[in-house]
């Protein structure tokens, strides 16, 4: 018994310590770098100041986190958008098909994340590809900014998450019993209908994993908005880093970081409650009926 | 029941959208026009601009040793860590799971600026060492999770049988289980590796001044003017994905029959 305790802790502790000293520490440590007064030289001061904290009553850290927020639920609805159908299909496919295609759909998220978004640059560049044809099948005229807007930023977060949406829906969607749908039809029920109560709710544990997947890197995204984007168009991820390297002010950048945390936790936190009260919901029907 | 074709429709377009950028991408690599909208011919200029641009094979350099090593250290913890969740259903191993399991929560950005300041609050020099040290942090989830999966699979009654047959710890460790989770094991490394090649986010907190890696470098190149020669130096970085995927794509389903 002793024996197995000891060799439970050798083989936890290597991979237990490196976590708690390079992740739960660090952390921790933005809520205390937070609290901070910032000296003149990039560092932080001893003694403890509210002041990072208040400097996010600006109003321009309003605009940007309500824009943070606006960007990362579109994405995710659109990425949702477009995932269920597709999902949705390669289920549904021949068993080597759906290896093809979901091959396919990772290959892409495998190479480098800077060079995909690279590549839109300089699709969307004014001597590049898309502008060149869209000018030229005249549905945008010469003077037409396709990079730094609003909807650049949105359509780059969409194709760079859309695969963390589309594999946990597809992994739901193929253990869906196909039965159903038939019998959803044999019950009178039209295919729109079919698809928004049959099959919706039979798949609703991948629809939270894949908002979690898509809401995650959306709401912390920095460099789409940077590289494509403009002034317009900054999310808070980068008043992170322009705090952190250009103002040198770490307490605000803590502070700004802390806010991003809530950012996160908040939604997450919000789904799984979901999660578990439908289940346990589900469950309580379940008693009934068996009762 | 007559099947929609809805569903098609929209997967035909969203590969379409997948590959469009990288398509034109490798095109232009060729292109000898310096903009990419028209193609004024075949030419592989950009690629002799790219093999005599010194800095670009430094940082190439930088991006190796860290890759190689915050691989090997993260498959070590991260095999480690999946036996343990594996064998043991107690309170530790909850802790353990949870702890392996937040770093795939949390925005990139956020686990670069923790580690920044955990770096400054220490004193610790930013370096390549640095990079080394989150890197193997944000692998060891990824690592942990290949694996736990592979030995979900494992059949556990061949290490019982070797017992029964007088094996040793040893012997069931080299003959056994290394040998049928190998497979497993290269995919994990082989998943670190790409995603310590390719960081960009948290390397670009925790690297100091001589310790530009690739995707750095890439980057500077993207934002301060914008030389066709990154159009070159992406299609033989997809190269290199595309050979690394295809080996894990080998050796998983290999496992999977």
């Amino acid at each position: 018994m002793k024996k197995q305790t000891l060799r439970e802790w050798l083989l936890t502790a290597p991979s237990f310590i490196w976590l708690v000293f390079f992740f739960l520490i660090p952390t921790l440590i933005i809520y205390a770098f937070a609290l901070r007064p910032a000296d003149f030289y990039g560092g932080v001061k001893e003694g403890w100041s509210l002041d990072a904290f208040r400097s996010l009553a600006r109003p321009n850290y309003f605009t940007i986190l309500w824009r943070t927020l606006f960007l990362s639920f579109a994405t995710t609805l659109i990425s949702l958008m477009i995932a269920l159908p597709v999902g949705y299909y390669i289920a549904r496919c021949k068993k080597s098909t759906q290896n093809l295609l979901l091959l396919l759909v990772v290959l892409p998220f495998w190479s480098s994340f800077i060079v995909r978004i690279y590549a839109w640059k300089s699709l969307l560049h004014p001597e590049g590809f898309v502008k060149q044809l869209l000018v030229h099948l005249h549905i945008i005229s010469e003077e037409t900014m396709l990079l730094y807007q609003l909807e650049t930023v949105l359509l780059v977060m969409v194709y760079s998450y859309l695969p963390f949406a589309i594999l946990p829906i597809y992994a739901a969607a193929s253990k869906f019993n196909p039965q159903l749908f038939e019998a959803a039809k044999d019950l009178g029920m039209s295919r729109p209908q079919t698809f928004l109560k049959v099959f919706i709710p039979g798949i609703r544990k991948g629809i939270v994993t894949a908002i979690i997947m898509v809401f995650i890197p959306a709401v912390g995204a920095y460099v789409i908005p940077d590289l494509v984007g403009g002034p317009k168009t900054e999310m808070i991820g980068n008043k992170i880093v322009q705090k952190t390297f250009i103002d040198r002010n770490l307490p605000e950048a803590s502070a700004l970081s802390a806010l991003l945390s809530v950012a996160v936790v908040i939604p997450i936190a919000a789904l799984s409650y979901f999660q578990f009260y439908s289940e346990r919901k589900q469950r309580t029907v379940k008693k009934r009926k068996s009762a | 029941m007559k099947r929609s074709s809805f569903p098609f429709i929209v997967t035909l377009l969203m590969l379409f959208f997948l590959y469009l950028p990288i398509v034109i991408l490798v095109v232009n690599s060729f292109n000898e026009s310096r903009f990419g909208g028209v193609w004024t011919g075949f030419s592989l200029k950009w690629y002799h601009k790219l093999f005599q641009d010194r800095t670009i094979w430094y940082a190439l350099q930088n991006s190796l040793i860290v890759a190689v090593s915050a691989s090997v250290t993260s498959t070590i913890l991260g095999t480690l860590a999946a036996f343990s969740l594996h064998r043991y259903r107690t309170k530790l191993q909850k802790i353990h799971y949870g702890l392996i399991y937040a770093p795939l929560l949390i925005p990139d950005i956020l686990m670069g600026i923790c580690l920044l300041l955990f770096f400054i609050a220490l004193n610790i020099q930013l370096s390549l060492f640095t990079i080394f040290l989150a890197h193997t942090t944000f692998c060891i989830s990824y690592v942990t999770m290949v694996v736990l999966a592979k030995l979900h699979n494992f059949d556990f009654s061949l290490v019982e049988a070797a017992q029964d047959l007088g094996a040793s710890g040893y012997t069931v460790m080299k003959r056994i289980l290394l040998p049928l989770l190998m497979p497993g094991l290269i995919s994990a490394f082989l998943l670190s590796f790409t995603l310590s090649i390719d960081d960009y986010i948290i390397t670009s907190f925790v690297a100091g001044p001589s310790s530009t890696t690739l995707p750095l470098y890439v980057y500077g190149m993207i934002k301060y003017g914008s030389p066709p020669i990154i159009n070159a130096l992406s299609t033989l970085l997809l190269v290199v994905t595309f050979i690394c995927v295809s080996i894990t794509y080998r050796l998983t389903k290999e496992d999977a029959q």
